[in-house]
């Protein structure tokens, strides 16, 4: 099977995030694989040790995303590919969905292409989808397990977590896979991984190597990014001798704040 | 003009579709504001919309859109749109509209604003106002050249009109052309239940320490470290349950308990799980890491329950309880059982 995981390279989830020069910045925290891509990057390599095939890591961003994809390959992918390209850099998901779908038109004949629930800077949940869509493959998101796939057949049925429950779906391959993090539980990189991919070439491919010509405008812009001003909240710790004196102490407070 | 895509799960609808009609109340008088349902037999779903404030309706009634197929519903909302001529459309924050609009978006060659908790008008575009990097920031977003614009609106950010039957409004049905489906629902297993944690005005949410009772004794036949600990753990998720249970609440775990087994991941609050904004949020025994912050942090009331003092869960608390959660929680649910008169 011909599998592709797309990933994005985002701050460290525990990064103190503030607003410099009307942007978002993380100071010196490091960047990482999206924490939601790695469970795409292990269900890729899943995907792959159960059936054959080769893995790719797809990510667009910056030169700098080159390191996630190292990642992704110290994990196990079998090659990765970076698109790149100054014209790229404001893209909402319109844009960054019409570049990774003209990307993977360039791959000769995938069955299927993960993604993550979401990336953590931008928290959209867009991205697999609209993907799909430009693809005009079924998109099968919030996935948490895979309970059937039959490269022969070339069928797949997931099960989605949605709020009423796990919906069983089939659909035909290819398709767009977007995984919660219920599915697995993802490998560490191997020692032999890390060297391996600390010497890999990765391809960069611009907007004109992808046949994204002209680039269209993103439809989005962001004029303002706000840091919440949180009041200080102060603590009031109820007191009480014994946990019943405590536990009266929080309803009367509860109910005199009409909370309850 | 302004439509409202009312979600459903078999015709019944979440609080949040309801939310997204009062949202778009916000921005249009008189006859601009419709509702689109889109189902098999909601019927009566299109008569609800009208008494939450629709004006009018247009109702996709088709046994083809039985089961909630994202690539159809977009096929079918994307003609819809068009044909309407809509400059704006609103959708609830749920799983299943998001991704629709998410379709829409590409099929409408238009930017798609997901979970939007301001919308204010500037300049004849919506300017949004959505939390990313799990609500460190918060950001405004616009589309300013492209029409329709797309937005999802948050659960508990914008008020759910009263509904008011008496109201009356035009329903108007709409044929679509839709191409043969390829995906297949075969059915549901592990229904959610319970309330919901997105919907939920009270969360009451168990981390690590539900897990910490040693006065506890396990069954003899748990010899195992990890079975005792999760049967542990699940006794104090009992209390969780409790107390949540008095309060009408639903039950939240931090990611530790979710990690160790104690409980399924559709409980998760956080990052990496579900963000939520109640109006009361009760933390036992979760220490306060960043990552769980980020999915509880706009709840208008924190009250931390915690053995530890110094816990840095009690630095955004407006109450915080000092002590064991094994004593304190079961004291609260009497104690509320009693005042509450349950
Ligand atoms: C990429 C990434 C994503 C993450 N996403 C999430 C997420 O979505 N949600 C999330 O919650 N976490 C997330 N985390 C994990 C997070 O960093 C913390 O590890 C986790 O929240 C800790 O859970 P906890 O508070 O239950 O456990 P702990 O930090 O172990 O805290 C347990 C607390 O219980 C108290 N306690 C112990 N016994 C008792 C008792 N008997 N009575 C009262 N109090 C007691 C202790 O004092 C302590 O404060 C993420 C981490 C990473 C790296
Ligand atoms: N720049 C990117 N490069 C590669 N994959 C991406 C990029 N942005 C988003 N994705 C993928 O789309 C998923 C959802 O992202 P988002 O829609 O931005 O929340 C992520 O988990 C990734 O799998």
């Amino acid at each position: 099977m011909k599998i592709v995981v797309c990933v994005k390279q985002t701050p460290d989830t525990a990064a103190t995030l503030t607003v410099v020069g009307g942007v978002a910045s993380w100071g010196d925290a490091p960047l990482v694989l999206n924490p939601w891509d790695e469970y795409a990057v292990e269900q890729a390599l899943r995907t792959k040790e159960a059936h054959g095939g080769s893995v790719t890591a797809m990510s667009l961003g910056p030169q700098a995303a080159k390191e996630s994809l190292k990642q992704a390959l110290a994990m196990g992918c079998d090659e990765a590919i970076l698109i790149s390209d100054p014209a790229l850099e404001r893209a909402d998901s319109l844009l960054a969905s019409a570049a990774l779908a003209a990307a993977i038109k360039r791959i000769d004949a995938p069955d299927i292409v993960f993604f993550g629930k979401a990336a953590v800077d931008t928290d959209t949940e867009v991205t697999g989808p609209q993907v799909a869509r430009r693809l005009g493959w079924p998109s099968l998101n919030l996935v948490a397990a895979i309970s059937e796939l039959d490269p022969a057949a070339k069928t797949i049925t997931v099960e989605r977590l949605l709020e009423e429950g796990r919906q069983l779906v089939r659909s035909p391959l290819p398709a767009v896979v977007s995984v919660v993090k219920e599915i697995n539980e993802p490998r560490y990189p191997s020692f032999m991984g890390i060297r391996k991919a600390s010497k890999a070439e990765i391809p960069i491919w611009s907007a004109s190597d992808i046949g994204l010509q002209p680039v269209p405008e993103p439809a989005l812009t962001w004029p303002e990014v706000i840091a919440p001003v949180r009041a200080e909240q102060s603590c009031e710790f109820v007191s009480g001798e014994t946990p019943q004196q405590q536990a009266a102490a929080l309803v009367e407070r509860l109910i005199e704040e009409k909370l309850i | 003009m302004l439509l409202v895509y009312i979600d459903h799960f078999g015709g019944k609808p979440p609080v949040a579709a309801w939310e997204a009609l009062g949202a778009g109340s916000l921005f249009v008088t008189g006859s601009d504001l419709k509702a689109v349902v889109m189902g098999s037999g909601v019927e009566a779903l299109a008569g609800e919309a009208i008494a939450h404030g629709a004006h009018s309706v247009l109702l996709a009634d088709d046994d083809r859109l039985k089961e909630f197929r994202p690539e159809v519903y977009a096929d079918g909302l994307s003609q819809i749109i068009r044909q309407s001529g809509a400059d704006i459309v609103l959708f609830p924050t749920t799983s299943r509209a998001r991704e629709l609009a998410a379709l829409v978006a590409v099929d409408l060659d238009t930017g798609i604003t997901p979970d939007a908790i301001q919308l204010v008008r500037q300049n004849g575009a919506i300017v949004a106002t959505r939390p990313i990097y799990a609500g460190k920031l918060l950001t405004t977003e616009v589309n300013l050249a492209r029409r329709p614009q797309l937005l999802t609106v948050r659960g508990r950010s914008f008020p759910a009109p009263d509904s008011d039957p008496t109201r009356s409004g035009e329903i108007a049905r709409i044929e679509l052309g839709l191409a043969q489906p390829r995906t297949e629902v075969l059915g549901y297993k592990q229904s959610g239940g319970g309330v919901s944690l997105s919907d939920a005005a009270i969360i009451v949410s168990g981390g690590r320490g539900v897990a910490n009772n040693p006065a506890l004794h396990p069954p003899p036949e748990l010899t195992n470290e990890k079975e005792q600990e999760i049967w542990r753990a699940r006794e104090g998720f009992k209390l969780v349950g409790e107390l949540a249970g008095v309060l009408g609440a639903a039950v939240g775990a931090s990611r530790a308990a979710v990690d160790a087994g104690y409980i399924p991941y559709a409980h998760q609050v956080g990052q990496t799980g579900k963000v939520v904004s109640p109006d009361l949020y009760i933390a036992c025994g979760i220490s306060g890491a960043i990552q769980h912050l980020a999915g509880m942090r706009t709840a208008k009331t924190i009250v931390a329950i915690n053995k530890d003092a110094d816990a840095p869960i009690f630095k955004l608390a407006r109450f915080g309880v000092v002590g064991d959660l094994h004593q304190i929680l079961p004291a609260l649910t009497s104690a509320l059982r009693q005042r509450l008169g349950k």
